[in-house]
């Protein structure tokens, strides 16, 4: 283990930073993270054994007992469950023998769920030890199981399997401009530094990741700051479910954004750029880094960038390892900084002290590439289109019940009606806009406009049909945040929880009008008084499916006033798993109707 | 710089650098918490200092105080929401008042004394976590840990050690000890180190020393929390 760890020690410079890198690493050669190999980095980088712990029991993707050597997950977004997920991931669970959660006693396979794997359009979609399986079905399941039970290697497995289709059904404004490699950068030269970000300015460009804070002031904010380095992240960790336009950009447009990012090291004097890639997207990891290659080799990234005289920058790509919470830049900064990623106190903002502490610009993969055609066409050509508060185009990831889910982009101030009609969606109830996180929308509210001063979206667009249960689409989105809850702040700890326990009483039937009280009560708390985005947006589908929908939470309600605070027959598993039983006379009802 | 802020309507001094808790301790202005402790870092974790700052929610232990601020503090709203906080981290682990040695020491009770708690309001989690008696002097029994991060700090910043961390993520966060077992006997703590005294609940004992001031002669059956945190305590970093 020692002379691997080395090799693996000297890729990552021996960089505590790096420690998400070394540890990936570590579980993909031994399928988790070996007590000893714990001590071995402990002690070559000198940082405490609890933030290596910690480290690992944070991140969904490393683990501190084996997984199967071939480790398959089923992303469990609404979209994938109402693609059938549920009954293909008991097929799975039967045709490899092996319980969901678990690991087969042989350690040949593991099988567990996880969190949008950004495959929505290509669902109900899998991971194996990290790479996407979309469009899965019962045949594949069976392909899938022989190649395992052959222990066929995955690098000989059919390429088909891993095929990610993207599909653009509506270019817009950025998708069918012209570019070459070097066209921004050339024109942010020619005009000028300081006459570029004026263009940056001028178009208005608002963050694409959801914030919508000004670009041009962010950029401007860093660049005036007293202390170096300056960094550039280039938040590349879509965790939204529902959204994968970044992966589409990142895997079709890489040149375009990695071109924004060198134009924003420009302008704000910065040498470094890291690109924090979410995990679930390793299948980018070599092609991007062949992009970077190529780049360097064309003089666009490097020394002396395209012959500018001092200009230098490089961009390292960093991977993920499963944890939504590191989309929110503060704790994705603490994420490339090898530790937990547990958002930051503001303030201060990441623009004045961000990854080590130093100025940082973190923006979204469509914001970089939004300035890269903002640096070329000039801030007014931006401008002309969307709405005042919200200027350009818009990327969308549309999923669910619709004829033709995939990318599509628009204008900000467009009507999501007419975006229903485009992707083909009939008979619909209602749309879940900026994911979970965003705005449950009914299907009395369609002549509402996507734009930051009406309906703000990263980029999630899901439609949902007549034939859905609004609750199964709640619950869905519930139980996402109570499992990806950082857990640093009591109310989202405790209340996302406690959010996700309470509404499945109601589903289930059990609540009364005090547990509607205390529904709402408790989604107040989550809101007001949470540490970060997280917790103030998790309330959200309760919260949006109770404005819209009152009266099918209040028809799961039990007519009585009184309802037990837990379940009596529940609380007998206990017993009947220590005498064995579970015939009629071991359960007991506590349903008292009147 | 220095300034003066209104917290409530009363007017209270601060000087440069202080966060809006530590002004208003000064001044003998109680803001309810569980995760700061003067002199540590500020951790704003436990939220339950709260308080609108010129219309805006923010932790007053993070803060920064800054000159005009109105902060409203002792609202009925915020009281209220600081009451449903202590209650969830109640239901979160194991707390049982009348069995627990730190009864009448303990700060999580005390602040639920404040906030005249009646009943813990959300179903029990019932977790399930363990005691770590390993130790000859100490004592951690987990049940009882908030994940305050004070004994993190207080190892780090006080006793130039690091022997706890916070591992986990959401609901399953756990207290670890840095040692290579896991276990407590195996770590560097002393039981005179600051991390062992400023655990504000039961969840880090020094053993056999429980019940020598009997209950109703402690700290908080003898005042209430918000006289004692405004005073300069002897597990306070400075």
């Amino acid at each position: 283990m020692k002379t691997f760890l080395e090799t693996v020690l000297a890729e990552a410079d021996y960089q505590p930073v790096r420690l998400l890198k070394i540890l990936r690493a570590v579980q993909a050669h031994y399928r988790h993270i070996p007590e000893t190999a714990i001590d071995i980095l402990t002690d070559k980088l000198n940082i405490p054994r609890t933030q290596i712990i910690a480290v690992v029991e944070f991140y969904s993707f490393l683990h501190s007992t084996p997984q199967g050597r071939y480790d398959i997950l089923f992303s469990d977004s609404i979209t994938d469950r109402m693609q059938n997920k549920e009954s293909l991931l008991s097929y799975a669970a039967e045709t490899l023998k092996v319980k969901v959660g678990e690991v087969r006693k042989d350690e040949l396979v593991s099988l567990n769920n996880t969190s949008c794997t950004g495959m929505c359009d290509q669902g109900p979609a899998g991971l194996i030890n990290g790479y996407p399986l979309p469009r899965l079905d019962r045949p594949k399941i069976d392909t899938i199981a022989a190649l395992i039970e052959q222990e066929t290697p995955l690098i000989d497995w059919p390429a088909e399997l891993f095929q990610v289709e993207e599909t653009l059904y509506k270019p817009g404004l950025l998708l069918t401009q012209p570019f070459s490699n070097g066209d921004a950068i050339k024109a942010t030269f020619n005009r000028g530094l300081t006459e570029t970000l004026a263009e940056v300015d001028l178009s208005n460009l608002r963050g694409r990741g959801g914030a919508g804070f000004k670009t041009a002031l962010k950029w401007r904010t860093c660049a005036v700051q007293a202390a170096t380095p300056r960094y550039v992240i280039c938040n590349a960790d879509e965790g939204e479910p529902g959204t994968f336009k970044d992966r589409m950009l990142l895997n079709l447009y890489a040149d375009q954004v990695f071109e924004g990012m060198t134009l924003c090291a420009a302008i704000i004097g910065s040498t470094q750029g890291l690109v924090y890639l979410r995990a679930e997207y390793l299948f980018l990891y070599e092609k991007l880094q062949k992009i970077l290659q190529n780049r360097r080799d064309q003089g666009l990234l490097g020394s002396n960038i395209l012959g500018q005289a001092g200009f230098d920058f490089d961009i390292e790509i960093r991977m993920g390892a499963g944890a939504y919470i590191c989309g929110e830049a503060s704790a994705q900064i603490e994420s490339l900084e090898g530790k937990p990623g547990i958002p930051r106190t503001k303030p201060p903002n990441s623009v004045i002290c961000g990854y080590l502490r130093k100025p940082t610009v973190v923006d979204n993969v469509e914001t970089f590439f939004a300035t890269t055609h903002i640096a070329i066409k000039g801030g007014q050509w931006f401008a002309d289109v969307g709405t005042p508060q919200s200027t350009g185009s818009k990327l969308l990831s549309i999923s669910g019940d619709c004829a033709r889910p995939g990318i599509y982009e628009y204008p900000f101030g467009t009507r999501i009606s007419e975006i229903l009609s485009d992707c083909g969606a009939e008979e619909v109830m209602g749309v879940q806009i900026g994911g979970p996180s965003g705005t449950f929308i009914s299907n009395r509210e369609l002549e509402r406009t996507l734009a930051f001063e009406d309906l703000s979206s990263a980029g999630s667009f899901m439609v949902f049909n007549k034939t859905r249960n609004i609750f199964d689409i709640v619950q869905n989105f519930t139980e996402f945040f109570a499992h990806e809850s950082c857990g640093f702040c009591a109310p989202c700890r405790v209340g996302t929880s406690l959010l996700k326990n309470q509404l499945n009483k109601i589903i289930d039937g059990h609540g009364s009008a005090v547990d509607m009280e205390k529904l709402s009560e408790i989604c107040l708390i989550v809101k007001n008084f949470s540490h970060c985005g997280l917790g103030e947006t998790a309330a959200n589908p309760i919260l949006t499916t109770l404005a819209s929908y009152p009266e099918l939470y209040v028809e799961q309600l039990k007519r009585s006033g009184f309802s037990p605070g837990f379940n009596l027959d529940a609380t007998l598993a206990i017993a009947r798993h220590l005498t064995q039983r579970d015939d009629s006379g071991a359960h007991l009802s506590q349903q008292v109707e009147n | 710089m220095s300034g003066t802020l209104t917290i409530d309507d009363q007017t209270i001094p601060f000087s440069d650098g202080q966060t809006i808790i530590e002004a208003a301790r000064t001044a003998g202005v109680y803001i309810p918490h569980l995760c700061h402790r003067p002199g540590y870092t500020p951790h704003g974790s436990c939220k339950l200092c709260t308080v609108k700052v010129n219309g805006r929610t923010c932790s007053a232990c993070t803060f920064p105080a800054a000159e005009g601020q109105k902060v409203v503090n002792n609202s009925e709203e915020l009281q209220e929401a600081r009451l449903r906080i202590t209650q969830m981290l109640f239901v979160e682990g194991n707390h049982f008042c009348p069995t627990c040695e730190k009864s009448g020491n303990c700060e999580l009770q005390a602040v639920g004394y404040h906030l005249n708690m009646l009943d813990n309001h959300f179903p029990h989690f019932y977790a399930h976590r363990k005691v770590d008696a390993s130790h000859p002097d100490i004592l951690i029994d987990h049940n009882r840990c908030i994940f305050c991060n004070l004994c993190v700090r207080a190892s780090r910043e006080s006793d130039g050690k690091d022997v706890f961390g916070i591992a986990g993520r959401g609901i399953h966060k756990r207290l670890i000890v840095n040692s290579p077992t896991g276990q407590l006997k195996d770590s560097n703590i002393s039981v005179e180190d600051c991390a062992v005294q400023v655990c504000p609940t039961g969840a880090i004992l020094v053993k056999r020393t429980g019940y020598k001031t009997p209950i109703g002669g402690r700290i908080y059956d003898q005042h209430p929390i918000s006289t004692i945190a405004c005073k300069k305590r002897e597990t306070d970093a400075t």
